[in-house]
């Protein structure tokens, strides 16, 4: 008994959309399973995961400022999968963009400088997550290598990098040893939406990024170039359309986004650098791009829905007593679910029960 | 001075083998996927759960053995998975491959989570009562433990199956032209996923490795990037298993280096030296990619392409 895959002639928009719910659907089964493996009600727990968050204002505006880098990572990484380009790195990137935004907060500690401060930080942010992102860029187009292993090498690399500055030159000297930067200065510190409460502007431009990003890929020539390189490699160098030139440029925009989200995340919700600033938010956008089928209103729904993971998992943590890497457990399955429901959209699966003699081996 | 002595020099040796042997294991079978054509990048994913389920199986039952078979099944489940996706639904590669890391970080977590903090019995040197004892040669010829003789006879099998079998022929063919193979008849997605399984099984392994030999305990993400360095090695080997021996011992032996330099106290940021293996890793990516240029001619031609039969 075997698979066998036959190209759908043509497809449609509605398997399109219900793919990614069909996909949400089955892994929440998975879940449930999984819970009764743990000696939890599933539906309980499934209802701690996903609906408790909802019901709250404080877990709903703490999964708005969970999506937000989830969104802008999200967005850039879409680019490069879009045009078949594979930076996994952005987990490195976002920290390397906290790390050099951090820096003109670090150096004006206690200054009296003046409202400049936070709107260069995000500009140096965006910048060193652009320049980390080039490096495995400029690996992959003048020498060769692979960007996907150059570019999550660097992930390794940028933990290094931000552990040594918090332990070391960066430390906070009134900060009892532990390895922290001092808390920002208010004009370091990204400001709130609304006074007192968590929600920071840095929601309002991932919305931005989302409608940059939908323009970019619906309207521009560029956006057409993206897909016509990663769906038609040859049709796009009859086109004239430069391959390299695009490894480069969607690399440096998804290390930029990646970057800025960075900054902003150690600039808003935790207000100094440490390390550990992100749970993995630079893999976990990778499953957001995808569930978002690399769509940019796509994403920002993925983004949310992730974002809703993350907290769900430190509910269940505290009330339910299981351990937080089901969330990562939750994440990988529903990736395995998202991509295999993508490929139903462009095949028919079928089951065949006997072997076909061309399968014996000759 | 330290360097010349003879009983310290072979403590470095006997830790490089050591470093090295889970990088050997993993990249190996990773080396026959992707002779096959199949790009797996979910061997870190597969290591550690090898390396979970072999703690647990080894924890619960007191053997060694029984763990080893426990990592071993754990990996070959875990490339089921890539197998069943990839193989069976024609799924994009490279992004199975990370789901199956974040899936298998996740689920290790999960498992390991009672067993973290416990301690096993390592698994048993090689001791012979004459050749183990002579001097500086006998500890690391003869002393080493199943795991190191076993990642080299993995080898010379590989080797001597890709190159020396028909089968090993047909796998080759398969992942130069998966087309013309499938046209003459070959049965490429049933090799294939003989070839991922093997993988995963390697990868397991490996992961055994580091749970039952290197430290024996078990601790969350433990793999620490072993498995992404396993498959730029293979690309280091330029997909040839001799030099993937080179390879590995050569990681190993910057892994060993790193920690030396910072036992030996030198006024360098231990980030720094933490950060070597995977800037030499980068740096041999480079290099070995521009000494072959552009597009690496080296790679099996179908790497990491979806193949769908013609009917």
């Amino acid at each position: 008994m075997r698979l066998v895959l036959e190209p759908r002639a043509e497809r449609s928009t509605a398997a399109a959309i219900a793919s990614p719910l069909i996909a949400v659907g089955l892994t929440l089964l998975v879940m449930s399973i999984l819970f009764g493996f743990l000696g939890k009600d599933p539906l309980n727990a499934l209802a701690v995961y996903f609906l408790q968050p909802l019901t709250d204002s404080y877990s709903l505006q703490e999964m708005v400022v969970k999506a937000t880098p989830l969104v802008m990572i999200g967005i850039g990484l879409a680019l490069c999968y879009l045009a078949n380009v594979w930076n996994i790195g952005a987990e490195g990137q976002f920290v390397i963009g906290a790390v050099a935004g951090s820096y003109l907060a670090v150096k004006t500690q206690g200054t009296d400088a003046g409202t400049w401060v936070l709107p260069a930080m995000l500009v140096l942010g965006a910048l060193g997550g652009a320049l980390y992102a080039l490096i495995p860029a400029i690996c992959r187009v003048r020498f060769g290598a692979s960007e996907i292993l150059v570019s999550l090498m660097l992930v390794y690399v940028a933990d290094l990098v931000l552990d040594y500055l918090v332990r070391g030159p960066w430390r906070d000297p009134h900060g009892y040893n532990f390895p922290t930067t001092a808390d920002f200065d208010p004009v370091a510190t990204v400001p709130s939406i609304i006074e007192g409460s968590r929600l920071h502007i840095g929601a309002l431009m991932a919305l931005v990024v989302v409608a940059a990003a939908w323009t970019v890929l619906g309207r521009t020539i560029k956006g057409f170039e993206i897909r016509v390189v990663g769906a038609a490699p040859k049709a796009a160098r009859f086109a004239g359309f430069d391959a390299d030139r695009l490894v480069l440029f969607t690399f440096a925009v998804s290390g930029a986004l990646a970057g800025l989200a960075g900054i902003i995340e150690v600039a808003g919700p935790v207000g100094h650098l440490q390390p550990g600033i992100s749970p993995g938010y630079g893999f976990t956008a990778i499953i957001v791009a995808f569930l978002g089928r690399l769509n940019p209103i796509g994403i920002l729904i993925a983004g949310l829905f992730l974002a809703l993971t993350f907290i769900g998992g430190e509910q269940a943590q505290i009330s339910l007593k299981v351990p937080l890497d089901l969330t990562k457990v939750f994440q990988g399955i529903l990736l395995f679910f998202v991509l295999a429901c993508d490929s139903l959209i462009l095949y028919r699966v079928r089951l065949i029960r006997t072997r076909k003699a061309a399968d014996a081996v000759a | 001075m330290q360097w010349l002595d003879l009983t310290y020099l072979q403590a470095i040796i006997l830790s490089v083998i050591v470093a090295s042997t889970p990088l050997l294991l993993a990249a190996s079978g990773e080396l026959v996927v992707e002779r096959a054509g199949v790009l797996n990048l979910g061997v870190e994913g597969m290591m550690i759960m090898g390396a979970v389920c072999a703690f647990a199986g080894a924890e619960l039952t007191g053997s060694t053995l029984v763990g080893t078979a426990a990592g071993i099944l754990a990996g070959v489940a875990m490339a089921a998975i890539f197998a069943l996706l990839t193989l069976g639904l024609a799924v994009n590669q490279v992004a199975t491959g990370l789901a199956l890391t974040i899936f298998g970080l996740g689920l290790s977590g999960l498992i390991g989570a009672g067993f973290v903090g416990q301690r096993i019995t390592p698994a048993p040197q090689l001791d012979l009562p004459v050749l183990t004892d002579l001097p500086f040669i006998g500890k690391i010829l003869f002393g080493q433990d199943a795991f190191v003789y076993g990642s080299i006879v993995l080898v010379i099998g590989i080797w001597w199956f890709l190159y020396r079998t028909r089968p090993g022929l047909v796998l080759r063919a398969i992942g130069d032209n998966h087309g013309s193979a499938h046209a003459l008849g070959y049965p490429v997605l049933s090799l294939r996923t003989g070839a991922v399984l093997f993988g995963g099984a390697c990868a397991g392994l490996a992961g055994a490795y580091l749970s039952l030999a290197y430290t024996p305990f078990f601790i969350a993400g433990m793999t620490a990037g072993r498995g992404w360095i396993a498959l730029a090695l293979v690309v280091f080997a330029s997909w040839r298993p001799a030099r993937l021996v080179i390879g590995a011992y050569l990681f190993g032996g910057v892994t060993i280096l790193q920690l030396h330099a910072q036992g030996a106290g030198l006024d360098i940021p231990p980030q720094l030296m933490t950060a070597l293996p995977y800037l030499a890793t980068i740096v041999v990516l480079v290099a070995i990619s521009r000494t072959r240029g552009v597009a690496g001619s080296a790679a099996p031609a179908s790497l990491g392409l979806a193949f769908v039969p013609d009917r």
